[in-house]
């Protein structure tokens, strides 16, 4: 265990800058998976907008930082601004279930898209927007200074949702997903904690919206389609529904594929598909249930 | 006037290919209770059957039949390979709808690599530059096949649901599946009619839509979006909700691209749904709600 702290910790020293980006990446989308997995692991409410609040955040950010605001103010403001946008989108979800709640949030990140799209202002139009990147600092280089960043935020935010999980508003997630009605005869208020859901999920979101922008340095409207939250969706289904560490797995997942498969790109989506099959059929717990299976055989490893 | 006339008549034939895809959606969800997001990529490969049929100059009804029968068989396939093991193993309600839209990535995989990413144009009897002028309204040939077509296929689905044994099963079927089995319908066997049926209904919007969007993998997506929609809006359950919810889809984004704007035709659309749901949650046509602890 400690092994694996010292090495994420002293890792920069050694390897290449790419493979620090793609760490960064893992880490920067671990933070969004893990909002995805509040709102559909926890609280049960599928959410098909994700990349509408993905899109929120990340522009939000972009302005922002280009009228010169701090960077812990501006990201804070993108994922503010995205948990809003999050509230305003869970209310229907007071009154809808399944399918409908499905509809209503594809709804919103068509719309989101499509205003992005149409609206210069707001895009900076075809070029897009260019973000201003992240100063080094304590005389490291640029990919190690945002390795440290990032690692930083994504430390705090997995600390926060384990927080989260295991206190009382955690619980009342999992008992609105379970039964809604029996959750608010047990004396939740399920107003409250389903449009708090929506909002801790976007902020998630949002944040990494903000944080992505901060890596890519440029910003259009085409980064924030519906496959956008598709992965969102794979990564949640492929790493666990209900589990931290499976969003963590599940960012790994969809930061990788595409990566290990650069060369065929067109075959992405057939494995993602095809892996949320096999997944769905065979290990509905997802890479977080199969390392929990892992985690007990070695513990045990001399008997069975 | 007749500008109005015009963007009506536009909006009802689009309308009835909407109705057509949330037909087939309605169809699938009041049966097996699941979400199909793969419809659109399922209808998309018998378009494609049909496009390479036509280009091989097969006769008409041939290449038009055709694609029916195997676009349905895709979605028979799917019932019986995928979705019947997942179920048989449990899986959630919401895990199947996932299985659906891992299904339709697989499907757009399998298009691409057989097809090419390509655009093609569809080499369809009805062309769209051949019209008549009625009373100053323009109507294209195709236009009118279309609502033809519309027409045509939601009222055979009428008297096959309401008027043959084989609807009375999938109704029985619907309404109480363990009620079913007892009276020996033959329940999966009805099931998998109803998938087929139901991405037959889609191939059958496809075809009709691709001669004006151009033939590529991805084309269905928006119609599929859209059926889903007119579904949702009529209530998931409904079948002449489903009718009613496209084309009312239709006629309003066609009036919405005329006198507003053509950018945000489609997110008009889907801020009325909205709208729709707030008020009704269950639809224009649906029952409402009831659920037991």
């Amino acid at each position: 265990m400690s092994l694996v702290v010292l090495s994420i910790i002293f890792l920069p020293l050694f390897v290449t800058e790419s493979i620090l980006y793609l760490l960064t990446l893992i880490f920067i989308y671990s933070i969004g998976v893990q909002g995805q997995n509040l709102l559909i692991g926890y609280t049960g409410l599928i959410s098909f907008g994700q990349a509408g609040f993905l899109a929120i955040g990340a522009f939000t950010f972009g302005h922002l930082a280009r009228l010169g605001a701090p960077l812990p103010i501006s990201l804070l403001c993108g994922g503010l601004f995205a948990g809003f946008f999050g509230v305003l989108v869970g209310f229907p979800s007071l009154r809808l279930k399944g399918p409908y709640l499905a509809i209503a949030t594809l709804g919103f990140g068509i719309a989101v898209y499509q205003i992005l799209a149409n609206m210069e202002i707001l895009s900076g139009g075809y070029t897009g927007l260019t973000v201003p990147k992240l100063m080094p600092f304590f005389g490291l280089t640029y990919g190690a200074s945002m390795y440290y960043f990032n690692l930083f935020l994504f430390l705090l935010f997995t600390l926060a949702s384990y927080n989260l999980v295991s206190s009382y508003i955690g619980r009342a997630f999992i008992a609105i997903r379970d039964n809604d009605i029996a959750a608010e005869v047990m004396g939740i208020n399920l107003t409250h904690y389903k449009l708090f859901s929506f909002a801790i999920s976007s902020f998630y979101t949002g944040l990494q919206g903000g944080l992505y922008s901060l890596l890519i340095g440029y910003l259009i409207p085409d980064m924030f389609t519906f496959m956008e939250a598709i992965n969102f969706l794979v990564a949640v289904i492929v790493g666990g529904m209900a589990s931290i560490e499976g969003s963590i797995f599940g960012a790994l997942f969809i930061v990788l594929v595409p990566q290990i498969f650069s060369g065929y790109r067109e075959l992405v989506p057939v494995i993602f598909g095809g892996t949320i099959i096999i997944v769905l059929i065979f290990e509905p717990k997802g890479l977080s249930g199969r390392w929990l299976k892992f985690r007990l055989y070695m513990k045990n490893w001399p008997f069975r | 006037m007749e500008q109005f006339l015009g963007y009506l008549i536009t909006g009802l034939s689009i309308g009835s290919l909407y109705s057509l895809v949330g037909l087939g959606i309605v169809l699938i969800y009041r049966s097996t209770s699941v979400l199909n997001f793969a419809h659109g990529e399922m209808a998309t490969v018998g378009a494609f059957i049909g496009f390479t049929l036509l280009c091989a100059h097969v006769p008409f009804w041939l290449s038009f039949l055709l694609p029916l029968i195997l676009g349905g068989g895709v979605g028979m396939l799917f019932y019986f390979c995928i979705l019947i093991p997942a179920q048989r193993r449990e899986a959630s309600l919401v895990g199947q709808v996932i299985l659906t839209l891992g299904f339709s990535l697989v499907l757009q995989g399998a298009i691409i690599y057989i097809w090419g990413a390509a655009q093609h144009p569809f080499p369809f009897p009805l062309s769209d530059s051949k019209a008549w002028n009625i009373g100053g309204v323009v109507i294209s040939e195709l236009t009118l096949g279309t609502l033809g077509i519309g027409l045509i296929g939601a009222l055979s689905l009428y008297l096959l649901v309401q008027k043959t044994r084989l609807g009375l099963a999938m109704r029985a079927t619907s309404e109480n599946l363990p009620a079913a089995q007892t009276l020996a319908i033959p329940t999966r066997m009805v099931l998998s009619i109803s998938w087929g049926l139901a991405i037959s209904l889609g191939v059958l919007a496809g075809v009709f839509l691709a001669p004006t969007l151009l033939l590529d993998p991805s084309f269905m997506l928006e119609p599929f979006l859209k059926g889903v929609t007119a579904s949702v809006m009529g209530g998931l359950k409904s079948l002449p909700g489903a009718i009613v919810g496209g084309i009312l889809l239709g006629v309003v984004e066609s009036l919405a691209g005329g006198y507003i704007s053509i950018a945000f035709k489609n997110t008009l659309a889907f801020l009325i749904i909205i709208g729709v749901l707030l008020i009704r949650p269950e639809g224009l046509l649906g029952k409402e709600f009831k659920e037991r602890v």
